[in-house]
């Protein structure tokens, strides 16, 4: 059997595992992909490697007492060797009070996520798209380290009560950091698409060229508060803090920078500047995502900020009940509204500023602000009269991004980015924020 | 680096983490059909690793269990030289010769295609084999064999202790590892090795009703190389003071206890005011610190640009290793790698390719004098062997240099903790690990903690709070003043470390005495949103 299956396939998977169930209630997810890669640096490829993986989970549960186990063999005999341990595992368990039963068959949305152009990539495309890349940086006596990385694959679901859920899906991530032969600029670039069309890495490879070109003796401004225009790709790492923090329980429990004392949380206040609306939608074009979560949840098109005020947080099924509204599961993706402007048209116009390819080594400081550290890096340039005027070196900042939020002066239009961090891919646009903290200046390149 | 979120495995069965190993003499036979297949089709020098890798988590919050997770991987990996080019393949639940010697052929048409692109081939530093040997992780009591009513309840009274002294919430976690690797290689090793790795962590939050504000703490255990006897609490294990840190025993539940009346304390502590001060770090914080500006940056992999593009190079470049005058910190710091610790998670009799661990210094009474290496770039610095820090996180994942445990060496004058604070006019002593950056050559970082103290005219002068220090890694080192002696040496460390893309995750136990940092500049982190 191959390790892709189909939805007739998956569901035929599926329909077996349940068959030997003898819990109360049975809910078995499944998923397969396959993944390819080529990591560079020194110019020269140093790794590349395939993956092929596959998983079927089974949760049983007798009344609320409820075992997990998994297998990567899918013969008749492992498939009821999984529906077994985890019934096993059930009865060892002690009573969970938050455990909900399975749910009923969802309707759901269209996401168009899977590419051919993708799924067939092969070696030898993913070293033609990596050859394009290393000839730029050869021809320019650059020095480049890269990684590409690109998936296919399926996940599904099904359980007792009768739902199925199935959904295939494609990405492709390239990130590259070019450095001078001497050490003193460094430039990066990352894309990441769900349609390998789309990926041009020789345009790519250009600009993280030309940032590492013009990084190269960067001069020492003091730390302080600067205007500051993030790039899609350093906004990222920040906003996804947020993203991560919209959940309802920690919210109501007093434990997250939306608690507000006596109990009550943020929900429906303004918390940030009115021209930031930020929502998921897994049928976006550019970003599509699954239209269902993992527990079976209907994934649909909503707002968590709109202009400015928290809408909605995100709910255990255990705590939508226990708070009578509904669940709302923590979504597939995240999409940030922006402006027109084009990052060129941003530079134009400010008069003096900071300009921030990439955000590094980003870790809390305080949950209850949202405070965040981290480091400037591959690419920070001073900005005066509208023109870049030469490369800084790098910052260490200390901000949360609700305040940044709040000092907003404009936003660009919205990129598909990668997350330095997490991988993850989202929408989000330039932007420029007054009085962003740098704290400390490094002296790494 | 250090994640935010753990990987899991896939999950299986309790009972299946009691299976006995794989027979020794099956493991031979299939590390032979892969040596033999890979030597045949010609191969210059063949690695073996079949791997099985048992994880169990036991997950609650105040008085309820969120989950239970057992998981277990079993496979083999191959490595190989042809044409002077690194080749590997892995192969899933290899049971029989026919599929590891399959995966071997692969591993040598994959080095003899790579071997195109090459510029050099591979330096390996010549490795004696052992023969046939054994190692042990020297544990008196397997966690897995631990029943997990056990563990439950023990995490359920420690939830407990915390809530009955005041918290509003506790998150508490059993983390326990058993990998069981065997390695074999055309050097004449078969290596069988048994690991052992156990984390208990608590996290416990007050909020404060009126103001609305909220405290955490975490516990002040330490991941470790060890079974479950880390549980079983130990009087002379204990290290008193402002609060009570814990060595080769922890006890959790008095953590708990005490962390939960000390996140009322840290509600009403005094917010820090910014400037500079002497520091006075604990072994449970500074482990982060030796991790992050010391273990990374001395990687030569890293140095040498193969890291450029996700973790980073590094400011401890060759020609400051070649002048033998670089002056990484004081004469009061000696920082060495040492993979052979008790109770370290990085101890090991043999590396990942077969090399016998060892201890060797980084940084030798404040000078650079090494880097961490393995067996192709030994040559890099002139070496003739090894220093045996090679590892792959799985059966799956190609081995590669990794962070060896190191330490800050203790001083050698007798000085104990109370002696050291005596004479701090201007200070805060930091216990326990906190916010952690740093930038990607290793230069300017910000750290941390759980618990500051502050320090006025030589004694401990009440809590402080919204404390975090920034400086350079070599400022830092050279403004080291004093280290107390081996008394007060204890070993912390990370579960967790990333590197690698993809990325492979290693475990690694950074050693230290308390130490004094002179004139270091502290930040307030209080913000309003």
């Amino acid at each position: 059997m191959s390790i892709i299956l189909s939805e007739s396939e998956a569901k035929a998977l599926l329909q077996k595992v349940l068959s030997y169930s003898k819990a109360d209630e049975c809910e078995a997810n499944l998923l397969g992909e396959q993944r390819g890669n080529i990591r560079y640096a020194r110019n020269e490829v140093s790794t590349s490697g395939s993956l092929t993986n596959q998983n079927l989970t089974v949760q049983s549960a007798f009344g609320k007492k409820v075992g997990v186990a998994s297998i990567d063999e899918f013969d008749d005999a492992s498939l009821e060797k999984v529906v077994r341990r985890s019934e096993e595992l059930a009865r060892l368990a002690p009573e969970n009070p938050e455990h909900v039963g399975v749910l009923t068959p969802q309707k759901y949305g269209t996401s168009q996520g899977y590419f051919d152009s993708t799924a067939k990539l092969d070696p030898a495309a993913r070293a033609e798209a990596v050859a394009k890349s290393l000839q730029l940086t050869r021809e320019q006596d650059l020095n480049a380290a890269g990684f590409l990385e690109d998936r296919h694959g399926y996940s599904a679901m099904m359980n007792s009560k009768g739902l199925f859920a199935y959904y295939p899906s494609t990405n492709v991530n390239f990130s590259l950091t070019v450095r001078t032969n001497d050490g003193k600029g460094s430039g990066y670039v990352a894309r990441g698409y769900s349609d390998f069309k789309k990926l041009d890495t020789g345009a790519a490879t250009r600009i993280a060229a030309q940032k590492c070109r013009g990084s190269a003796d960067a001069r020492a401004l003091e730390p302080g508060k600067y205007t500051v225009i993030l790039e899609p790709t350093a906004a990222a790492v920040l906003m996804e803090n947020i993203f991560y923090s919209l959940d309802a329980r920690s919210a109501d429990e007093g434990r997250s920078f939306l608690s507000k004392p006596g109990g009550t949380t943020k929900l429906g206040e303004k918390l940030v500047d009115e021209r930031v609306t930020i929502y998921s939608d897994p049928a976006h074009p550019e970003l599509p995502a699954s239209p269902w979560a993992g527990d079976g949840r209907a994934q649909e098109k909503i707002n968590w900020i709109e202009k400015g005020v928290i809408k909605n947080l995100a709910y255990s099924r255990f705590w939508a009940q226990k708070k009578g509204v509904k669940a709302v599961p923590y979504p597939s993706n995240f999409i940030m509204n922006g402006g027109t402007a084009s990052l060129e048209e941003m530079i134009k116009s400010t008069q003096r500023g900071i300009l921030v390819t990439k955000l590094w080594y980003i870790r809390p400081v305080d949950p209850q602000t949202l405070l965040y550290t981290g480091l400037t890096r591959d690419g920070t340039f001073f900005i005066e009269n509208g023109q870049i005027k030469f490369p800084v070196k790098n910052f260490r900042f200390n901000e949360s991004p609700i305040i940044m939020l709040n000092n907003l002066e404009a936003l660009g239009k919205p990129e598909r980015v990668v997350s330095t961090e997490s991988d993850n891919n989202y929408l989000i646009p330039p932007m420029k924020i007054r009085e962003f903290t740098f704290t400390s200046l490094s002296d790494a390149v | 680096m250090l994640p935010t979120f753990p990987t899991l495995g896939r999950a299986v069965a309790p009972e299946a983490l009691l299976e006995s190993p794989l027979d020794v003499a099956l493991k031979k036979r299939l590390a032979d059909a892969a040596l033999n297949a890979a030597t045949a089709k010609g191969a210059s020098y063949v690695d073996v690793r079949i791997g099985r890798y048992l994880n169990q988590y036991v997950v609650t919050r105040e008085d309820k269990v969120q989950n239970l997770v057992n998981t277990e991987s079993y496979g083999v990996g191959v490595r190989v030289i042809a044409n002077g080019c690194w080749g590997f393949a892995a192969v899933v639940d290899a049971k029989d010769e026919a599929a590891t010697a399959r995966a071997a052929e692969q591993a040598v048409a994959i080095a003899k295609a790579n071997a195109k692109l090459l510029k050099e081939p591979v330096q390996l530093a010549p490795q004696k084999g052992f023969g046939e040997v054994s190692w042990k992780a020297p544990i008196t009591k397997n966690a897995f064999e631990v029943p997990i009513k056990e563990k439950v309840d023990l995490l359920l009274s420690v939830n407990d202790a915390a809530l009955k002294n005041g918290a509003n919430y506790v998150n508490s976690v059993l983390f326990m590892v058993n990998e069981q690797k065997y390695f074999a290689s055309t050097d004449g090793s078969y290596i069988d090795q048994d690991i052992h790795r156990i984390w208990p962590i608590f996290n416990v939050t007050t909020i404060d009703p009126k103001t609305g504000k909220f405290e955490t703490r975490q516990s002040l255990s330490a991941p470790v190389g060890r079974g479950y006897e880390y549980l079983q609490a130990n009087p002379s294990d204990k290290v008193t003071g402002v609060t009570t840190r814990y060595n080769t025993r922890y006890d959790m539940l008095e953590d708990a206890t005490a962390a939960a009346q000390q996140t009322k304390e840290k509600l009403t502590a005094k917010s820090v005011e910014a400037g500079k001060y002497d520091l006075v770090l604990d072994p449970s914080h500074l482990w982060l610190t030796i991790h992050e500006s010391v273990g990374h940056p001395l990687e030569l992999d890293r140095v040498l640009g193969y890291e450029a593009n996700f973790a980073g190079t590094s400011f401890a470049t060759l020609d400051k290793w070649e002048s033998k005058n670089f002056k990484y910190g004081s004469p009061q710091v000696t920082l060495f790698a040492d993979k052979q610790q008790e109770g370290s998670l990085g101890a090991v009799g043999w590396d990942d390719e077969g090399v016998n661990t060892k201890r060797w210094d980084l940084v030798k009474e404040g000078t650079l004098v090494n880097y961490q290496a393995i067996r192709d770039q030994a040559h890099i610095i002139g070496e003739k062997e090894s220093h045996g820090c090679c590892y792959a996180d799985s059966w799956s994942s190609v081995q590669f240099q990794r962070m060896p445990n190191v330490s800050l060496a203790p001083g050698k004058s007798p000085l104990s903790v109370d002696e050291l604070i005596k004479d701090v006019q201007k200070g805060i002593y930091i216990i326990g690990d906190g916010s952690f950056s740093i930038d990607q050559q290793r230069y300017n970082f910000q750290f941390g903690g759980q618990l500051y103290y502050e320090i006025k005219d030589g004694k401990i002068a009440g809590m402080l709070k919204d404390v975090a220090y920034q400086s350079n890694t070599q400022e830092f080192w050279n403004s080291c003043v004093k280290v107390c002696d081996e008394r007060d040496y204890r070993l912390g460390g990370s579960f967790f470390d990333g590197k690698g893309q993809p990325s492979q995750s290693s475990a690694v136990s950074h050693g230290s005495s308390t130490a004094r940092f002179n004139g270091v500049n502290v930040i307030n982190t209080a913000r309003k949103i």
